[in-house]
């Protein structure tokens, strides 16, 4: 069964008089234990499509269908309840609060969604991309690929359906950037679907499917090379 | 989410920026402190005026002039009531059945100087009376007699703070004094009795003859020309006769002053419960007065929380997406903000209470200084109203700005910056 099908989804923004789709008629389906990659130039649409993906925001049209569920009309708090529990998020920019340590920071969906054993989770989370020894370290204590693999620690730790990358290797060197997709390869094997958001040729090669947009429609889906 | 964890949030996003922290509650703790130390000094004035004028006796009425036209209490302040008591007014309360003894009254301040020594002073134009009604023991000498009133001898007898910051270590028996420089000659020397009404101490009076303070110091006149009597005590034999005293005095009154059926009547009677009452209330008043001026400090310090509450959402845009994208909803944004406020707002209370509680001690400490002995005291009532009104504040503050950070898109929060 597919886990994720789009029919037909555009997202409209407006700035001012003028409408902009951002999305434009975006019909794809998802599969449980896919890795794939979203490509497409600066202002393609393939980070709105990420967005709306994982809930954090509505399209103004089309149907989006998460395990059979139409999630496109649901209710603010319910969009939350399905980002906590299905989705993992990580940006380009990290978005870790600084002010708080490693461990805090994996430990923030918990917060939210509930449950004991905080501690004990967050820690396995931390461990399961090999920063278990910095636990307590603030994020401007870490490098780079250290503050990204915090991030992909916060974004297992509610064991997610779907990690939902955007640029995640944007501001790491080339060393960085080869761990942070190693363990996203990894997560892969474990049978956790991905989505990657890049603009790099050689990441995006690594991915079994490649989504290329252009104008907020889907130019191309298929296997890695085969465009 | 619990609440527990929100609480700990707000917390330590509040340690995080301790500097602006205190700086916001610097506003809700003068603002409370100011409210905290002037009711306090309010019940202190209160109390000192209760428990003087309990120590005056309470088998005593006092029989006031009244303007008829003015409503309520009013028409008795001083000054407004009019002048219509009289001597002969008092000599017939005196006949009434079950009165001990009467004591007409009149006040006033005046200068009094004994060599170069020249101080200010409440004096009393009384009777013999007076003594018993008002508590007061003689130390030396004697007190005003029935002969002194009779024949308007220019006697005076001091309290004892007058008597000793006039005389020092002298003898001031036979000695002459000025009076609003006329003659007298002291017969007589209070002993100490402590207390003090409004911030004057009730050691620090002299006492002359009525007929002498009215012929020779205040002249007032009644519209039918006699010498007018401010107030007149009535010491009454004992608290069961007190209602059928107060009835005949009125009749009496009623028939002296010819006031015609229906009419209202142009003096009051007043029993010291009463006058308790109405001291409590005036000074209630005045404090309530005091402490609402004061709280527009609160509403200034209420601003300022809602206007650092405004700015920390802006700051933290980034931060409150990033808790939205990982499952927060609304009201755990809600709920952190509105906590953060509430916890500026209740710990600058509290800081507020100390500090209102150091300045009663100061007031204290300074009208002591001063001479008017007053012991400022803070009741668990003012405490519990701080606090809540420190709740409400930071509520109702933090309510707007929470509701924006709540309302904000995680996208356009995540994007910000």
């Amino acid at each position: 069964m597919e886990m994720i099908e789009l029919e037909n989804v555009t997202k409209i923004y407006r700035m001012g008089e003028v409408e902009v789709y951002a999305l434009n008629g975006v019909t794809i389906s998802i599969k449980q234990g896919e890795m794939l990659s979203i490509v497409g130039t600066s202002g393609s649409g393939k980070s709105t499509l990420l967005d709306v993906l994982g809930c954090l925001d509505r399209p103004t049209s089309g149907k989006y269908f998460l395990d059979g569920v139409d999630v496109s009309r649901l209710n603010d708090n319910r969009l939350a309840e399905l980002r906590s529990k299905k989705f993992g998020f990580v940006f380009q920019d990290f978005n870790l609060l600084t002010r708080a340590s490693a461990l805090a920071n994996v430990e923030l969906p918990l917060v939210y969604s509930g449950g004991r054993y905080k501690h004990i989770k967050a820690m396995e989370a931390l461990e399961r991309v090999g920063l278990g020894k910095r636990a307590k370290h603030k994020p401007t204590e870490l490098s780079g690929g250290e503050q990204q693999r915090v991030a992909i620690a916060r974004a297992l730790v509610n064991s997610p359906s779907l990690i939902l990358a955007d640029e995640p290797t944007g501001n790491l060197d080339s060393a960085s950037s080869e761990e942070i997709i190693a363990i996203f390869q990894q997560l892969h094997k474990e049978g956790i679907t991905v989505a990657i958001v890049t603009h790099e040729a050689d990441i995006a090669a690594k991915t079994q499917r490649v989504i290329r947009l252009h104008d907020g429609k889907v130019a191309s889906d298929g296997k890695a090379g085969s465009q | 989410m619990k609440f527990f964890e929100s609480l700990s949030i707000a917390i330590r996003s509040l340690f995080s920026n301790k500097m602006r922290s205190v700086l916001t509650m610097l506003g809700i703790i003068i603002g409370v402190g100011a409210v905290i130390a002037i009711m306090a000094g309010g019940r202190g004035m209160e109390n000192a005026v209760t428990s003087t004028l309990e120590d005056l006796g309470t088998d005593v009425l006092y029989v006031q002039p009244v303007n008829p036209d003015a409503p309520g209490a009013a028409g008795m302040a001083p000054g407004y009531a009019g002048a219509n008591l009289t001597l002969a007014d008092s000599e017939a309360i005196a006949r009434i059945p079950g009165v001990l003894g009467v004591a007409p009254t009149n006040e006033n301040f005046v200068e009094i100087t004994y060599g170069s020594e020249t101080l200010n002073s409440v004096i009393e134009g009384s009777t013999a009376e007076f003594q018993v009604m008002s508590n007061y023991e003689l130390a030396s000498g004697q007190f005003i007699t029935e002969r002194h009133v009779a024949s308007r001898d220019s006697v005076v007898v001091l309290g004892s703070t007058t008597a000793e910051n006039l005389f020092g270590d002298e003898d001031p028996l036979g000695q002459r004094v000025k009076i609003n420089d006329k003659r007298f000659t002291v017969v007589g020397v209070l002993a100490t009795k402590g207390g003090s009404m409004f911030g004057f101490s009730m050691d620090e009076i002299v006492v002359v003859p009525i007929t002498t303070y009215q012929t020779r110091l205040f002249t007032q006149r009644t519209p039918s020309g006699e010498d007018a009597v401010q107030s007149i005590g009535v010491l009454v034999a004992g608290p069961e006769q007190m209602d059928n005293v107060r009835a005949d005095i009125e009749t009496t009154l009623i028939k002296r002053h010819r006031i015609d059926e229906g009419d209202k009547n142009d003096f009051a009677i007043v029993s010291m419960d009463q006058m308790i009452g109405i001291f409590s209330q005036i000074t209630g008043v005045v404090s309530i007065f005091l402490a609402a001026i004061a709280s527009i400090g609160l509403l200034v310090a209420s601003i300022g929380i809602m206007n650092i509450m405004l700015v920390s959402v802006t700051e933290r845009t980034r931060e409150i997406g990033i808790r939205k994208a990982v499952g927060a909803k609304r009201r755990d944004i809600l709920l952190q903000f509105l906590i953060e406020a509430a916890a500026l707002s209740l710990v600058g209370g509290a800081a507020g209470i100390v500090f209102g509680w150091l300045l009663s001690l100061a007031i204290s400490f300074i009208s002591t200084l001063a001479g008017f002995p007053l012991q400022a005291s803070l009741s668990p009532v003012h405490i519990f109203i701080a606090v809540g009104v420190s709740l409400v504040i930071g509520l109702a503050s933090g309510i707007y700005p929470a509701m924006r950070a709540a309302r904000l898109n995680p996208i356009d929060a995540l994007h910000y910056g």
